[in-house]
This record gives structure tokens, sequence and C-alpha cells, in this order.
């Protein structure tokens, strides 16, 4: 049988296929708080663990500041460790996000993209995931519930790479993929437990010798206490080369799992960009509307195309300028505001990634479907066809256009 | 405190200290430190629970010893010495 005959197709929202992958990996500990629209994940979860079909700990906490500091505890203990959450849930883990990534410990967290108070909207857009870009996290965007699904099983081994050994979030857009049901392609039990493996520790030598990254009583190590001016900068600057490694230990982990379920992803999906001369770059499930317009303009006779980025942390430099240079014009598609920056987040690391090109394209900055404002096809239309403006006329009027937003 | 400072290649991973945290010897942070009149002392040992770097030890003699490479200087010590045997003296 080949990888995708021995597959289930199961109708799964994007909730759903997180909390179906999670069980599938069986980890030790999931420590969550509900919030909309994560809480399916959560929910299906605790069922799979009343119904005892996961070996899991389930920890109720009181708050997603306690989720993500259980999940540290557990994770530093050695178990594997998920947790899921939105918005201000988000919001309220930020100083335990960039503890998990200093502490260098793998834990997967699903985070069901909504936008951040006030005024409170329950909606998608990108600002809660894109606040924590700098937490040094690696950071996965879906498009679909499969990318979800596949996600949420390659992540473990991304975070648990040896030369990695970080946490890992997977994003999804707040209802858009959480509550809308799609066909997944769902591997054997088996076969995932297979693929993510034992958790790899790495050594390190504390205080009393050499030791596994773990807490225990039999071999003692001390994380993260005082560092001061001494040492605290000579460990950041190993989360700096984390990160990089992560840049190798990616493509590795996509091949492994391609041979498992015939699916890969790589840092991007680059569509109908051969000969094109417009491009959209964007992040999330509005790449699926655009590839749909992609398709409509070639037909009418546009050169259109498509880059999806997959990974935004660590950014794919390279695979980005390989993907898009020689392209006329791109706009870049950011679902949040960088309030008083020159631009989105997004456009503004493709802009940097391409300062020192000789031969840039035109770039203008689309921000869209803030608090889950729709991103329709006349949308992206209309999108593309300023940007095929900015390229006859040879430049950007404006830089930074706040598309779908009343005038 | 003399140290071996290791490029960011060798230092441990995952914010693990270098070293033991008793190398990092707090002492040199405070500005006095406790001078203890031990003829007037009862041995009632609150000085010993209440320091909050357990820089002060009781002795076999069963009166207490300052260990000033951690004493901070704080003068918790000497405002809870019921007998008020306890003076913070200013490091000259």
């Amino acid at each position: 049988m080949t990888a995708l005959e021995r597959q289930l197709l199961m109708g799964l929202n994007g909730d759903e296929a997180a909390a179906y992958a999670v069980k599938q990996v069986n980890p030790d500990v999931v420590a969550a708080y509900p919030i909309t629209p994560q809480t399916i994940i959560v929910e299906r979860f605790s069922e799979y663990v009343a119904n005892g079909l996961v070996e899991t700990e389930f920890v109720s906490v009181e708050s997603e500041h306690s989720a993500l500091s259980c999940c540290i505890g557990a994770a530093a203990a050695g178990a594997r460790a998920f947790t899921a959450t939105s918005s201000q849930g988000l919001a309220l883990m930020w100083e335990m996000t960039y503890i998990a990534s200093a502490l260098r410990l793998p834990i997967v967290m699903a985070v069901a993209n909504r936008a951040l108070s006030a005024p409170i909207n329950i909606h998608n857009d990108h600002s809660d995931a894109m606040g924590a870009r700098d937490s040094g996290w690696i950071q996965i965007w879906c498009e679909n519930s499969q990318e979800v699904y596949d996600a949420c099983i390659e992540a473990w081994r991304m975070g648990e790479h040896p030369d990695v050994q970080l946490p890992v979030m997977v994003n999804l857009d707040g209802f858009t993929l959480s509550h809308t049901l799609e066909n997944v392609m769902t591997l054997p039990d088996e076969e995932v437990s297979e693929f993510v493996g034992e958790r790899r520790f790495m050594r390190v030598r504390g205080h009393l010798g050499e030791a596994d990254f773990r807490l225990d009583p039999e071999n003692p190590i001390t994380m993260g206490p005082l560092d001061l001016p001494d040492f605290y900068y000579e460990h950041k600057l190993q989360q700096v080369e984390a990160l990089k490694a992560a840049l190798r230990a990616i493509p590795e982990v996509d091949d492994e799992y391609h041979r498992v379920s015939g699916r890969r992803y790589g840092f991007l999906h680059p569509y109908r960009l051969e000969d094109a001369e417009l491009a959209l770059i964007g992040l999330g499930s509005t790449m699926g509307t655009v590839m749909h317009v992609v398709d409509e303009l070639r037909e009418e006779g546009v050169r259109a195309g498509a880059l999806k980025l997959r990974v935004f942390r660590p950014f794919p430099e390279e695979a980005l300028k390989e993907a898009i240079m020689g392209i006329p014009a791109v706009g870049i598609l950011d679902r949040a505001i960088s309030f008083g920056a020159p631009g989105g987040p997004l456009y503004m690391e493709v802009k940097t990634t391409l300062y020192e090109e000789e031969e840039r394209p035109i770039l203008v900055n689309y921000i869209h479907g803030l608090g889950g404002r729709d991103t329709t096809p006349d949308l992206i239309r209309a999108i593309y066809k300023d940007l095929d403006r900015a390229r006859a006329r040879g430049g950007a009027e404006e830089k930074v256009i706040y598309a779908g937003v009343r005038g | 405190m003399s140290l071996e400072k290791p490029s960011w290649r060798e230092l441990p991973r995952g914010a693990v200290p270098y070293m033991s945290s008793a190398e990092y010897e707090t002492g040199d942070w405070g500005v006095s430190n406790p001078s203890i009149d031990l003829s007037r002392c009862t041995r009632c040992t609150l000085c010993h629970f209440y320091c909050p770097e357990g820089a002060i030890r009781m002795g076999e003699d069963g009166y207490p010893q300052v260990d000033l490479r951690y004493c901070k200087g704080c003068g918790v010590c000497a405002e809870e010495c019921p007998v008020k045997c306890i003076r913070m003296v200013e490091k000259t």
C-alpha cells in the first residue's frame, strides 16, 4: 500500500485536526485554559483523556499564564507538553513564552489566531502571534486543516531536533480554519508514534557534571537562574544559533514526514510564479483565496502568482529570495499592524531580506482582514489591480495600503 | 570573583549556569555588614532563620557566624535581634 492508501479521510475543522494530531502523538502533559476560538482543541482533547484514548495528564489550569508555566515545568522534567491558546490568552502567556524558548523546551502550542483587545473581538487576525514573533519560538502558519494536522505532528520533531531544542507555535486562523470543516487525510496512530518517536534531550554540563537537559534528582542541573552580565548575552546568542539551526532541521523533518505521509510543505509554497509579473506573499488561510484569484487572473491573461509562507520564524530569507527575485512587483499581505512601524510585520521582513539585492521588486504592503474583516476574492482582485498600477508606474504611490477599510 | 569566561559555544545551553550559584559571591553588593556583640547574644537563632541569604549559620558553640561572602548587608538580622546585639557597620 502506498503512504496515501494507508491514510483515513476524516472531516475535521482546524481545531479538531490539531486535537486529533496531538491525540496520536500522545504527549505526557496537556495544560490549557479555554478561549475562543481555540476551545475546541482542548475540549476534544479532554474527551480523549476522559475516554482513555491517550495516556496524557490533562491539567485544568486557572489561566493561560499557568497553562504555559505548567508546560514549562513538565517539559523541564522531561515530558512532552502541549497547550493551545488564542489572542488574550497568548498575551497573558507573554513572559512565559520567552522563558520556554530560553530554557530550550520543545513545547508545542497551537494558536487559533484571533484579534487582540481592545475593542474586544473574537475573530481572526494575526496580531496575537505577531506579538510573539520575537519570543524565540518557531512559528508555523497553516492554510487549511490538513496543514494544521500535519504541522501538529511535525512540530514535535522540529522542536526536538538535537540542534534546535525550541518550542514551536502552530498558527491557524481563528474561525476561518478553527471552526470550518474540511477533508483531512490522517495517518494511522502507529505511524505517528513511530514518526515522533521518543523525546530527545540535549546534553549539558551542569555544575555537577554532564547530564541530560531535564530535571532529574539523580543528575541534578539548574535551569535559568541568575545569569548576570557575565553569561546572559552568550545564552542569547545560543538561541540565535538554535533558530538558524532550525533552518537546516525543518527541511530534514519535512523530508522524513514526506516519506511517511506523501506530503511536504517546505518553508514556503510558490504558486504560478515562474513567469509572474505580480505576486502576493502572505500567511495562513487568505492564501487559499489568493491562489483562487491567481487562477482567475491567469485565465484573463494577467501574469499573477502567489507565495504562501509557511515558516515565519526562523525567517527563510534565502528561500524567499529564490522564489521572488525577478518578479517586477510584489505585494505583501499583513493581517496585523505593527503600530508606529514602517509597515506590517511580514512586509518589514521581506523588505529587509531584499535590501542587499541589486534588482529589487517594487514592494507594496497590504494590511487586510483585521478583527475578522472578510478578505474576499474581490478584495484580492482589487489588490492585484493596485499592485499592477504600482508596477506600471514604476513604484508604489503609497507603501502601506489598508485594504478593505472604509475610507 | 575570578571567573573563567567561556564562549557561547562552550557555555551549557538551556540557560544552565556555567557554575554553581554558590560561586556568585554576593557579599560585595552591600554597603554594610553586621557586627555581633557575642557577650550579649542569647543564642536564640532568630538571626539565622531571618537571614534571607542564609549567610548566618549557628556555630558548634551555639553562636551565630556571618559568612561575609554572601551577606548583602540588608540589616534584617539587626532589626530582628531581640536583644539588639547586632549592629550594622558601614564598610570602609
